[in-house]
Parts: structure tokens; sequence; C-alpha cells
């Protein structure tokens, strides 16, 4: 698969730019995504309300984030379901492989899941010699063209029609059309046989809820409804930071997550699933499990200012507002978790010399933290990276170049100096490049403000 | 009231008109301003690219500078270096010190439109221009201070002058400080779908609260040989004196 590196964000970046298809793409889908969302939290009187009560539910989570495992752990145990503790994406693709592997499993069926993204799950199933066919429509796309998905919510964003046609030509060789109807259904038929045939169903999950062990998952194509309940094993993979306390908090972030990702008040569907079913006559799986990953989450949970980041709840509101990730799309970034929430998670799950670029790909304007339903302040949490990242691994003109700012802004008459030297090297010599290929610059003024002052 | 004037080393530097237009509006509203000739810079730049070492010296020479004053509020030109003031609290979390006067410093400083419309109630400045013209939000102003109807109720007072709402008037220009050097060519990406609202708008000048995204505008907007004037919100209060 075409993986891009979070390391060469400004290459990835510069191709991006140059791509003409994707930038259409990206600026119909994320402003399509923007005005939808914003008369969909118009249409609640109580959007600012909603978004706190969110975030302090999730902030108890978080402080409380053992207590609540164990409920969680507890309640879905004795309702059927086993649970599977993994360390890292390593450890939760093993177990899973290893799930699939006993029961001789051949085919698996997958939803649209984030945390299997992070973990690369599928390269693992596949070289454990399973066949990995994803059902969420967008998943199947990429699927088909080898490529990460672009979006949190969206993964084939990025993608025009044609170019989802083009690719169904070659792939399903269905015949060229534009006509959105027939691409959708000929991917549904496809789709279909697949879920019949599968040994196992893989999800992920948006909340679990610790009272009852209960795991919901929200969608649109059903497709999510089909892998967790045709197959006769589902696995289920969260991250640990998923948990709800009640299930009465459903309320709120259900009124939050698809007016926030999709514009939409309600998914079409959301699927409960607590353990398995009780009688042979009963639907369903015959066996649940669920995956609690952790993989850097418990390192970011420790940590008073990064722990924020772990009440995000996978929208993609700030990918569609972020005006860096209107230009770039999702994978420049190099990661599964794009846009200013990625540029928070990717350095902090992939390690910080990975992924060191990220958090200076910001204008911070906040518009990620105006649209967030739990008031994640992505900025500020940008910039205590911004923090640990520059004095360490900054360019060693720029740490010169800081060094020498403040020498010269806590000295005024080293100020006035550079000023006057400023004038007349901005006469001699090309001023940074950067600014002056897509910009003119505008020259320093022959007298200063601090200089108008005196002769007044 | 007694005012002390943060010009910021921008418009000191590059466009020392919105200092001057800044006094002269002030003056007119019946402030008496004074200007300490010892401050340099907010400590913005070093803060938001993760300098943390080099900007908290620069902000605690700020915050003895402006403790010295005898002005009842410090008023600066700049959404942006105004809201970066606010953040010196943030700087200083954990510090018995500097923390209690970081925040004392934060509540006695205010942007310009916000001085005029929250502090002194003042919407009409007397101020007349003619022509079409329109506002972008800088994003600092509009999400750090939440300064949104201040700069327009301002701009509606101005005699002569036909004020358009900007498409998207609340969406970044790409400046973004080191960001647009960093990463310049999505930071002109960005700042052309600007250019392109602002040039659908059909305005004879586009007015902001910041130096720095009228940097930024501006010099796309020469680049491609518009007509489109950038001014700064001072620059179009004061102009009556200067006609």
């Amino acid at each position: 698969m075409n993986h891009l590196s979070s390391e060469t964000f400004d290459q990835n970046a510069k191709a991006a730019l140059a791509d003409s298809h994707l930038r259409g793409a990206l600026k119909n889908a994320t402003s399509l995504f923007g005005e939808r969302r914003k008369a969909a939290a118009a249409s609640l009187p109580n959007w600012e309300d909603l978004r706190s009560e969110a975030r302090a539910i999730k902030d108890d989570v978080l402080s409380h984030l053992d207590r609540y495992l164990l409920e969680f752990v507890g309640n879905a145990e004795s309702r059927g379901a086993k649970i599977h503790w993994a360390r890292d994406a390593a450890e939760a693709n093993s177990i899973i492989c290893g799930l699939a592997l006993e029961r001789n499993a051949r085919t698996v069926v997958k939803s649209k899941s984030m945390t299997t993204e992070e973990t690369h799950l599928n390269d693992a199933l596949e070289a454990a010699g399973m066949q990995v066919v994803e059902t969420d429509l967008g998943e199947y796309i990429i699927q088909l063209a080898e490529e990460p998905p672009s979006h949190i919510i969206a993964p084939a964003i990025h993608k025009t029609r044609g170019q989802i046609a083009e690719l169904f030509n070659a792939e399903l060789g269905m015949p060229l059309t534009d006509d959105i109807a027939r691409l959708t259904s000929t991917a549904r038929a496809t789709l279909r046989d697949r879920f019949a045939a599968a040994d196992v169903g893989i999800s992920g999950v948006n909340f679990a809820i610790a009272e009852t062990g209960t795991i919901v998952i929200v969608e649109n194509e059903g497709n999510i409804r089909l892998t967790t309940s045709l197959p006769r094993i589902h696995i289920a993979v969260m991250g640990i930071e998923k948990l709800l306390p009640r299930f009465a908090d459903l309320d709120v972030f259900l009124k939050l997550l698809p007016r926030s990702g999709t514009g939409q008040r309600l998914t079409t569907y959301q699927s409960y699933i607590t353990g398995v079913k009780r009688q042979p006559s009963d639907e369903g799986p015959e066996e649940l499990h669920v995956v609690l990953l952790d993989n850097g989450r418990s390192r970011m949970l420790a940590h008073p200012v990064t722990r924020q980041s772990l009440a995000c709840i996978r929208c993609g509101a700030c990918l569609n507002a972020c005006p860096v990730y209107q230009q770039v799309g999702g994978h420049a970034y190099g990661s599964v978790y794009p846009g200013p929430i990625g540029a928070v998670i990717t350095p902090q799950l992939m390690g910080i010399q990975k992924a060191a670029q990220l958090p200076f790909a910001s204008s911070l304007c906040g518009a990620c933290r105006e649209v967030c339903p739990v008031k994640i302040d992505i900025p500020r949490l940008l910039l205590h990276l911004r923090a640990e990242i520059s004095p360490r691994q900054g360019k060693l003109s720029e740490r010169l170049a800081f060094k020498m700012w403040a020498q010269v802004m806590m000295r005024p008459s080293l100020y006035k100096l550079s000023s006057v030297v400023g004038r007349v090297m901005q006469r001699f010599f090309p001023v940074s490049k950067a600014w002056t290929n897509g910009r003119d610059l505008r020259p320093i003024e022959s007298k200063s403000f601090h200089e108008l002052w005196s002769n007044e | 009231m007694k005012v002390s004037l943060f010009v910021t080393c921008l418009v000191d530097q590059l466009w020392t008109s919105v200092g001057v237009s800044s006094v002269e509006v002030l003056r007119r509203v019946g402030c008496e301003v004074e200007f300490d000739k010892r401050q340099t810079c907010c400590a913005q730049p070093a803060f938001n690219t993760g300098y943390l070492d080099e900007a908290r010296p620069v902000a605690r020479r700020f915050i003895e500078i402006y403790e010295e004053s005898k002005a009842d509020a410090i008023v600066s030109p700049s959404g942006s270096c105004t809201a970066m003031v606010h953040h010196y609290p943030q700087l200083f979390a954990g510090d018995p010190e500097w923390l209690p006067r970081a925040q004392a410093i934060a509540a006695k400083t205010h942007e310009l439109s916000s001085f005029l419309v929250r502090v002194l109630k003042v919407e009409d400045v007397g101020a007349s221009w003619q022509g079409r013209l329109t506002w972008h939000d800088a994003c600092h102003g509009l999400r750090d201070l939440n300064l949104k109807s201040e700069p327009r109720k301002l701009i509606r007072n101005v005699r002569g002058a036909e004020f358009v709402e900007l498409e998207h008037a609340d969406a970044c220009c790409g400046f973004g400080g080191t960001f647009s050097v960093k990463y310049p060519e999505i930071s002109v990406a960005i700042l052309d779908q600007k250019i392109d609202a602002i040039e659908r708008a059909g305005v004879n000048a586009v007015v902001s609260g910041d130096a720095s995204c009228l940097m930024q505008i501006g010099g796309r907007l020469s680049r491609k040989g518009s007509k489109v004037k950038v001014m700064h919100l001072a620059e179009l209060l004061a102009a009556d004196a200067r006609g």
C-alpha cells in the first residue's frame, strides 16, 4: 500500500497542492461537510451546553479510566463477551489474527474502523493468509485503490466521481459511468456476497458503556449491522478512551457526533451490542470479542496537557474546518489521523521524532477548536507539542535566530539598531524567498513609529 | 481616560501609519495617549514557534514596563498581539511570582476595536471614507478575543463607506506567523481562497484588525496587480482628519 510518511509532510503537501483533482474534491467535500455541520449545530438551541456537557463527561472518564474500564469489562464479560487487552498495535493484530486462525477463518469482512487503520490490521490479516474485505463504501474504494484513508469519517474524500468510475471499471469490470447510483449499487451487490461468505466480522466502536457493557456503533450504510451480525464471530476493536459511564450519556454524544461529522441529526443505523446471543434461536454471532487497545493512549493520559486529546470522538469536523487540511488533504499528513487532531495525536502515537513537522502544519487559526464537539483546545495542544519539539529538534539556524531575537527584543538599543540594519539589508539582499515567491513584501518604513513619536 | 499604546513590533517597523492612526483615533475619542519607548515585541513569534525559554523573558519585560505605567489601559492595534498578552498566564502557569502579574497585565490589555466599543462604549468615531469596503476577521481577534460585532459596528458608522460582508470572512488568510515561511506554498494556497473572495466582493478596500494578515493579503493582491487596497481598521477610523 502506498503510505506517505509524516516525516516528509512538506514534500507530501507540495505534491498535494499540485494535484488539481485532489484539490477540487477536497474543496467540494470539506465545504459541504462544513456547511451541513453549521446548519445541524444551529438546529439545536443548546449546542454550546451540549459541548460543555460532553467534555465534562469525557473529562470524568479520563480521570477515572481505570475504574470505568473494569466496570465495562465486568459487565461485558457477564453478557458473554470475551475481553482482550492489547498494549500496542502489534499485540492487537496478533490477538485478532490468532482468533481468526484458531477458528480456521478464511475471509474477514470489516466495517470502517480508524483504530484498525491505526494498527494496520489489514496488512497483518493478509499476511496471516486471510482475505479481508472492507465493507464501508469509502473504505472499499480505497482498498481497491490500495490507498490509506484520507479523512476520519470519509476515507475516500480525496477521490472524484470520475476517478471512482475508472477504479470500478478496472477492478470490478463495470462499464464507465458517472451515475453515482449505479456505482453504489455495483459496490453493494459485490459486497453482499462477501458478507454471506465471511467467517469473521471486525468492527470498530464509537462508544462503550461501562454500566451495561454495551458497545455502540453508528453508521449510514448498514454494512456495520451486517458485519456485526452475519458472521459467526464478531471482533470489536476500540481504543481504551472510548468509554462512557452511563447509557444515558449517549444522549449528549449521539446529538453531537452525527451533527459534527456529516451534519446529520441521526445516523441511519445505530447498533447497540451487549454480549452475545442468549439462546440458539436468537440472531447474531456466537462469539463477541472486544479488543481494548492502548497503543500510547495511557502515555497521553498521564500528561495533564495532552490528556484532552483522548476526548476526541473522531467526528472529523476539525479536518473539514482546517484551512491546511482543506488545501492538502489527509494523505500529506502520513498518518491515519490527519488534520488538526491528527497533528496532535500522531506525534503522540508514533513518537515525536517521526511526526515532528505536523504540529507546525497549522496557522493556529483556531477554527478546529471552534467546531470541536468536545471542546478540545487543539491550538493549545499544538503549541504544547511545538514547545516539546523546537528546542530539541529545531534547525540550529532557527534556534540561534530565536536566541538572537530574544536578545534584541530585550534591549531597546539593539532593537533600534536592528531596525536600521534591517532597512539597509532589505535594500541589498533578497529577503526570504519563502515569502516573496508568492507575495510582495512590504518594505521596512524609513522611520519607525518610535522615531515618529520622538519627533512629535 | 489615559491609555498606553502598545504599537506592536510589526507596526513599528512596517506599517507606522497604523500607529499614527491609532493615536489619532484614541485622542479623538478623548483619551490621553502615552507611548513607552522601551517597548519592543509581545513575544508571540517565539511562543508560537515553541521557544518558550526565549518567549518568557520578553514577556516578563513587557509586564515590567507596563506595570510602571499609570495608564488605565494598554491598547494595541492588533488582535493577535493582544491575544498573546492574554496568553501570558499560560506562559507563567505554576509560577507564583509571575502568574498574578501576567494576569493583571492581561486584564488591562485591549485590542483597539474592543477598547473603543466595549470599554469606552464608542461606536462612532466620526470617521469618513468614500468607497466600498469589506472586513476580514483576523483569527486571533475573532477566536481568542471574540471580536466580531465590535469592528463591524465601528465600520458601519464610517460616513461614506459602503460595507459588504466578505464571503467566509472568518476564514484564515494563511499567515500564521512562522507558518507562512515554514510552509509558504500552503500559506499562499489558503491565501488565494481569501483573495478570490475579496475579488468577488468587488470592493475598493479590505479592512482588518491585524497588520500581519494585511501584509499577507496585501502582498498577494499587489503581486496579482489588484487595485483593491488593504487598510487597517485604525487607518479607516482615522480617515477624516487626514481626508
